[in-house]
């Protein structure tokens, strides 16, 4: 089996513009949630959300592209510019043909949806634009991606919800595992603020009206976000034979499904999905210093999470640290694992953990260490990430230092 | 005559609970009657559209909201609280 690394990182989201801005709120504890700047945000009841600011797509794409990109492909081919521009790799001849790009998304280009929905039910006219189909489908950001770096291995959009990214870079590592592919571009993206994203999201209620508080016994739902985050896998003795400079390396991935409820978490399908992961990897829970959590704010997923995380390491639970930092940057939906594997690369990398914000009241059912509201200095080897999705289905991966 | 407060919301839960409007009575609680978190959430919702009204509830928090879910009669009350606070 090959090891798989990573070396190269890029994204865009509510705390800033690529990489280092994000760690920087992050090391910080700053929040990106802030009043909803969209259309008919009046006729909506929830109205807050980590929404990308001081952003203009014209600033970075001319008017062509920009009738083919939806939001979740300009914020998708922004942060694989920094990646694939930070390792430094070019694709031509055999690497291309056997390199790809595996993206999650939820929604996929669901601007593109409501705004063209308006036009033909609200607006009553009887014609679209003619791009509309090929920049709302979900595969749009990882082909554009392909086309514009000639990545032209096996290449596809992971879309399950809440666990997209982790599904997606999951299936990055081991094609790149297997021997199948020497380099791997891989992520997520979602940009579900707009009116119908929201108000889909209200009708189940479990949407806060002010603040994600993840494991805070106060926590009253969740807060959405939007953004990207790619990132490059590439084969070790590929990445070490050319000298780049490796981030960190992916050693483990377990997917499992609840096949138990819709909505509702179990714990059994979560602990599964951690401990393969750590079987995967050939790791011992011991080893594990830090757990970006799926930490959703959420009465049902806080609770969930925790107890499974408990049965899995057992005494080493209360050792561990465990965040969420969707409380800064909102719930990216199929985009928050790759935004949630930066605060891993900042823990492996800078020895700095982030922080969860909003903490204000203990939770006896969230008795875990969840680093609240102040990022902390700590040495860690190996963490994990963590995402359970909507229908039930788990994705973790397994990170060590290198 | 037309459908009073009561009869709506029983009919609402019954119909969600997939039961006879006989079979709900006041004292019954949504755990007696089988219906779980995803099944309050849309007889809510059912509520919202019958009255055209909008009900406070948070099911991240289902006991702090303002409305009293713990039985079938105080379900009642609060929709019929609702309903008298709409402006004519």
């Amino acid at each position: 089996m090959k090891r798989v690394v990573i070396t190269g990182a890029g994204t865009i989201n509510a705390l800033g513009h690529d990489v280092p801005q994000t760690w920087d709120a992050m090391a910080n504890g700053r929040c990106g949630i802030g009043e909803l700047n969209i259309r008919d945000v009046e006729r909506l009841s929830i109205r807050i959300g980590g929404q990308v600011r001081d952003y203009d797509a014209e600033d970075h794409f001319n008017r062509q592209q920009i009738a083919l990109y939806d939001r979740f492909t300009q914020f998708t081919l922004l942060a694989a510019k920094q990646a694939i521009g930070q390792s430094g790799l070019k694709f031509s001849g055999d690497l291309a043909a056997r390199s790809g790009v595996v993206l999650g998304t939820s929604g996929g280009g669901l601007t593109t949806q409501d705004e063209n929905y308006r036009v033909v039910y609200e607006e009553g006219k009887n014609r679209v634009h003619p791009f509309v189909v090929p920049k709302l489908m979900n595969n749009a950001a990882c082909s554009h991606v392909s086309m514009v770096y000639n990545l032209k291995g096996p290449s596809f959009t992971v879309a399950t919800a809440c666990a997209s990214s982790n599904h997606a870079m999951g299936q990055a590592f081991q094609f790149i595992r297997s021997g199948m592919a020497p380099v791997m571009v891989t992520g997520g993206s979602e940009s579900m603020l707009c009116f119908g994203g929201v108000k889909a999201w209200e009708g189940l209620r479990v949407m806060s009206k002010d603040a994600c508080r993840p494991f805070s016994a106060n926590r009253n739902g969740m807060v959405q976000g939007e953004g990207a985050a790619v990132f490059v896998f590439e084969e070790y003795e590929h990445a070490k034979a050319r000298g780049a400079d490796i981030l960190a390396e992916v050693v483990g991935f377990a997917m499992t499904s609840d096949a138990a409820d819709i909505v509702m978490p179990s714990k059994h399908g979560a602990a599964r999905a951690i401990s393969g992961a750590l079987r995967d990897a050939g790791l011992s829970p011991e080893q594990v210093g830090y757990i970006n959590a799926h930490g959703t704010g959420t009465a049902a997923n806080d609770k969930t999470e925790c107890a499974a995380v408990a049965d899995v390491f057992g005494a080493h639970a209360d050792k561990l640290m465990i965040s969420s930092t969707k409380s800064m940057h909102g719930h990216l939906i199929g985009g928050t694992g790759a935004v949630e594997l930066l605060a891993c690369l900042m823990a492996l990398r800078n020895g700095v953990i982030a922080p969860t914000i909003g903490y204000e009241e203990y939770d006896p059912e969230c008795s875990l260490d969840v680093v609240p509201n102040e990022a902390r200095e700590a040495k860690v080897d190996v963490v994990l990430s963590n995402a359970f999705a909507f229908g039930g289905l788990n994705a973790v991966l397994a990170l060590r230092r290198i | 005559m037309s459908e009073t407060v009561k009869d709506t919301v029983i009919r609402i839960i019954a119909e969600q609970a997939v039961l006879d409007v006989s079979d709900v009575t006041p004292e019954s609680t949504l755990d007696d009657l089988g219906i779980d978190s995803l099944g309050l959430v849309e007889c809510i919702f059912a509520i919202e559209e019958a009255f055209d009204i909008q009900v406070p509830f948070n099911a991240n928090e289902p006991t702090e909201s303002d409305f009293d879910i713990s039985s079938v009669a105080a379900i009642i009350r609060a929709v019929e609280g609702l309903v008298a606070e709409q402006p004519a």
